[in-house]
């Protein structure tokens, strides 16, 4: 046995100590690993009626992954223009997403973090309570806000601004807005998590040292952040690109969002391989890119889970 | 060696809702002076510290800094550098670029700033140690450090909330004397918060005794420890004895009190209550444990005093004996440590003699609690 395993078992009694370990494997293994790795399976397999599964046919392939990158073999264009635009559009979405929440959610994060008092337990309970409204009725109700004789329409027309409703829907507008909402908090509490414990003597000395505020920010601030900043925009950003009901209610007609690609391939084609090819490729791009950006901004993977 | 900057307060109030954490503080701090402010903690000296860095405004009064009213400058504007209690050393910059950061601010170029930081690291005696983190120092360097961040911003005032009361005894007694030292050399005036009466002593040019957010005494070392103007001020600073009674009789500066318990008794009144004290106030007379010393016993007079041996203890340096004395108070007597043997004279009555000049009487007024 390990030496640490040894030490878990000394702490917590064997009983515990195997009730915990069994549990987070359960967990890991059970309902993370297994599920993925059968994905990452199917995903390399044709699409077979039942009868023909573990038949002749029922080979190994990268079919999917082709489909994905050249459509349907004798289509009309060389690639799968469409797909890849989706895939395209809904990273670059992704991102804006996340940038758009970190530029709203640090300051109410950094107000969280470094005031005194009981306001802010309020403050941090009205942040909360809009979330024991569910998921589907939030995005209804952003479509309502957002529709021709919405809240948003009604003042711009009747203020003057417009001379006729703004279709929120169709730009975009809605779609941005209701993801930015659905993850405010996620972005929120691994800032204010790390802010809070910074202590304000920074802060102040910084300033008297001579520093106008965006420089504190710059300077003593966002680098004392950077693990609640990465740890909130990964979560953020993975969020975004995977989330299915905001995009299927609040997107536009004309804007898909891969995950519902990836939907339809599920469900409406019935094609499981297919689907599963996308949301691998979804999956390992999205990993690969919060990787690539970890790197660049040199945080470290132990930074995220502070 | 420059003047130096002085900074004057005039009339400062500071409440909080209704809490008055500064009353009609009126000081002036001459430039280049050591000056520092003593009392117990929740006294106000830190409030005040805050007033004159910027960080908060006075309710009332003005904090003038070389003849300019500061009201309405921030900190970031002040001439003002802050050494704050825990340093705030920023963790995640090199120790360089922690004490340049002000030059950064100015938009000094990097090399500009890793000269001046070497220059600053060979100042307080860390030369090469630029590139550390300071998490890397040990709590007597990340101090010094935090001096040369400070300095480094060139302030007229520099400003200390107790800087070294982190720090271990022996590192504390030894950071004094380079406090001093740092403090001669640059020329410019430093205000030091703290409450430990020792390194106010030993450091300041003046010192200002506070008490529940009121100046008692601006004087200094040698005057606040000598001539005492409150009662709370003799209580504080070092340690004192004290004697409660009346006053019975006025000689000219001098007093006879009448004691609760140990008769009557002759004393200097102090400087600041010569001429307002007067016959039949109550009052408290202080002496200093080494300004007693055993006489004959038995011996009779208005500065001999009569008690009852408590315990004692052999200290080192010095011999002390702690009588009963006036309203649950002991009366403390130190003899230096000269080699001569020592009785042991615990449960027995002995008599103690003083000097007139080094029994000081002040109105009877709070005492600082141990």
């Amino acid at each position: 046995m390990p030496g640490f395993l040894k030490e878990f078992f000394n702490r917590n009694g064997t009983l515990m100590g195997s009730i915990m370990l069994g549990l987070v494997l359960f967990w890991v293994i059970g309902l993370i690993i297994l599920p993925q790795l059968s994905m990452l399976d199917f995903s390399f397999r044709p699409n077979l009626p039942p009868p023909e599964i573990g038949g002749p046919k029922d080979v190994y392939t990268l079919e999917n992954y082709k489909y994905l990158i050249y459509g349907p073999e004798g289509g009309s264009q060389d690639y799968n223009a469409v797909d890849l635009a989706v895939f395209y559009r809904t990273l670059v979405a992704a991102v804006l997403v996340t940038l758009f929440n970190l530029a709203f959610c640090y300051p109410i994060a950094y107000y969280l973090g470094q005031t005194k008092g009981n306001h802010i337990r309020i403050f941090a309970l009205m942040l909360i309570i809009p979330y024991w409204i569910n998921e589907i009725l939030r995005a209804f109700a952003l479509r309502i806000i957002f529709g021709e004789t919405g809240v948003f329409n009604t003042l711009l027309v009747g203020s003057g601004i417009f001379d006729t409703p703004f279709d929120f829907i169709r730009n975009d507008v809605a779609l941005y807005a209701g993801l930015g909402y659905a993850y405010i908090l996620l972005m929120i509490f691994p800032i204010y998590n790390v802010i809070e414990s910074l202590d304000h003597n920074q802060i102040e000395a910084a300033r008297d040292l001579g520093a106008p505020w965006w420089r504190i920010h710059w300077r003593v601030v966002i680098p004392y952040a950077k693990p609640g900043i990465s740890s909130g925009c990964t979560m953020v950003f993975m969020l975004s690109a995977g989330a299915l009901a905001a995009p299927q209610i609040l997107g536009g007609p004309s804007s898909l969002w891969f995950t519902q690609l990836i939907y339809q391939q599920f469900n409406d084609n019935s094609d499981w391989p297919q689907g599963a090819a996308y949301a691998i490729v979804l999956l390992v791009t999205c990993i690969l890119l919060v990787l690539a950006v970890m790197r660049l901004f040199k945080v470290n993977m132990g930074d995220i889970g502070k | 060696m420059s003047a130096g900057v002085g900074v004057d307060l005039e009339n400062l109030w500071i409440r909080f809702g209704d809490f008055v954490a500064v009353r009609d503080a009126n000081v002036n701090i001459k430039g280049g002076d050591f000056f520092s402010f003593l009392g117990p903690s929740g006294c106000g000296k830190t409030t005040i510290l805050r007033a004159v860095s910027g960080f908060l405004d006075p309710s009332e009064g003005n904090v003038l800094i070389g003849g300019n009213n500061m009201q309405g400058i921030g900190p970031n504007k002040r001439p003002t550098a802050l050494i704050f209690q825990n340093l705030a050393l920023f963790p995640l910059m090199k120790v360089w670029e922690n004490i340049t950061f002000s030059m950064e601010i100015q938009g000094a170029s990097a090399r500009e700033r890793r000269k001046r930081a070497d220059e600053l690291l060979d100042m307080i005696a860390l030369p090469g140690q630029g590139d550390k983190l300071p998490s890397e120092l040990s709590g007597g360097q990340k101090q010094r450090v935090a001096i040369a961040r400070a300095l480094c911003a060139e302030p007229d005032v520099l400003l200390l909330d107790e800087p070294l009361s982190a720090l271990d005894l022996k590192l504390r007694q030894h950071m004094r004397t380079e406090l001093r030292e740092i403090q001669q050399r640059v020329g410019i005036t430093f205000i030091y918060i703290t409450h430990d009466q020792g390194e106010a002593l030993t450091m300041s040019d003046d010192i200002a005794v506070m008490r529940a957010g009121v100046i008692d005494q601006i004087g200094d070392g040698k005057t606040i420890y000598n001539d005492p103007s409150t009662a709370f001020a003799a209580s504080f600073v070092g340690e004192n004895n004290v004697f409660r009674g009346k006053v019975s009789k006025i000689i000219g500066n001098e007093a006879l009190i009448s004691t609760n318990r140990s008769g009557e008794l002759h004393a200097r009144i102090s400087t600041a209550n010569q001429g307002k004290l007067q016959v039949g106030d109550d009052a408290m007379m202080f002496i200093r444990p080494e300004a007693l010393s055993l006489a004959p016993t038995g011996t009779q007079g208005d500065h001999y005093v009569t008690a009852q041996v408590n315990h004692e203890e052999f200290e080192g340096n010095t011999y002390n004996i702690f009588t009963e004395g006036d309203g649950g108070k002991e009366i403390k007597i130190s003899i230096p440590n000269l080699g001569q043997s020592f009785d042991d004279h615990t449960g027995q009555p002995i008599t103690l003699e003083y000097d007139v000049s080094n029994a000081v009487v002040v109105p009877a007024g709070e005492l600082a609690s141990e």
